[in-house]
């Protein structure tokens, strides 16, 4: 009954477990954007305060709100290498880092062209954007220190304890709307309740779960590369390599490596 | 269905600018993304294979 948690904290077993992981996790990714892509710019009416342009909606709120989960989801991984110390928990903080920035941005990107024909302008400093850029700079910050450090586990534990002080921002960002006087409108959905018409908020929902799917199937096949880059030097990662020559194609590896791993 | 014809979609109601810059440069930086988790896959397998090689030769 008993489960080995710390088993797949070796990079190791994560690197065989994610491997077949990867192609469902992008299924679900491509169809969940069709079809979210599909219910918001087809099948939504046009709004009747905003017109069409609210249809920025369907990108950019979950982008939005992937940006803020992924970081939520780095300071628990750092948090864990700072108490258990494993090799894995950096990794994973690593891989997570570009995909959080990546949707800051689009959600920053996709905001200014909301708020341009909504408020007249691309950009106000206003307490929500002003805090969600500084997200994008603790992404980017993260990313810097990273590459400033040749040793890869003194830069897991430099890397945690600056993902783990930023990590206040996040609840910054969320209440910003609350806490101060703002040009950015309040939260359309909150637990128990929602303003917005149901095939909306079904469009957008779908496009969050998209994002979900996305990330993780992203960061799971970064974390792989990062692996092998990291454990080059040990014996699995060898067999994984004479495998690999002898198989002549990475596809091939990837599914034995499958095997071996267990 | 929304629309009454495709040139009426592509058009967003007038706001064909704001909507598809926004549409545009996301489906741009994911399919980006994707290219370079693809060549950092094969170039993280490439440079180990020479070090590993590297290292059977250094050890004969």
């Amino acid at each position: 009954m008993a489960i080995h948690w710390f088993k797949y904290a070796s990079p190791a077993s994560f690197y065989g477990l994610a491997g077949p992981m990867i192609p469902w996790f992008a299924g679900a990714a491509v169809v969940t954007t069709l079809l979210g892509l599909y219910i918001g710019l087809v099948l939504a009416p046009t709004d009747f305060q905003q017109g069409d342009s609210y249809r920025i909606i369907y990108i950019h709120v979950p982008a939005a709100w992937m940006g803020m989960f992924t970081y939520l989801v780095m300071a628990g991984w750092a948090a864990a290498g700072l108490v258990f110390n494993t090799r894995l928990s950096g990794m994973m903080v690593q891989a997570l880092a570009p995909t959080g920035a990546l949707f800051t941005f689009i959600a920053l990107w996709t905001g200014a062209f909301w708020g341009r024909p909504t408020w007249g302008a691309y950009w106000v400093w206003d307490a929500r954007l002003t805090s969600t850029l500084i997200l994008l700079f603790l992404y980017i910050g993260y990313m810097a220190l990273r590459a400033s450090i040749d040793d890869p586990r003194r830069a897991d534990r430099a890397g945690a304890l600056l993902t783990l002080v930023g990590v206040v921002n996040i609840p910054i960002i969320y209440f910003s709307v609350k806490w101060w006087n703002t040009l950015h409108q309040g939260a359309s959905v909150k637990p128990g309740s929602s303003s917005m018409a149901t095939v909306m908020l079904t469009g957008m929902l779908v496009m969050a779960f998209a994002a979900w799917m996305y990330t993780i199937a992203i960061s799971l096949a970064r974390v792989r590369s990062i692996i092998v880059e990291r454990e080059q030097h040990s014996a699995w990662v060898g067999e994984l390599l004479v495998a690999e020559e002898t198989a002549g194609t990475s596809g091939d590896v990837q599914r034995s490596k499958g095997e071996t791993a267990r | 269905m929304n629309w009454s014809s495709f040139s009426d979609f592509l058009a967003m109601g007038g706001y064909a600018f704001f909507v598809w810059m926004s549409y545009g440069v996301t489906a741009l930086l994911v399919v980006a993304e994707i290219a370079w988790v693809v060549k950092q896959r094969r170039q993280s397998l490439a440079r180990a294979q020479v070090q590993r090689q590297i290292r059977e030769w250094s050890s004969t």
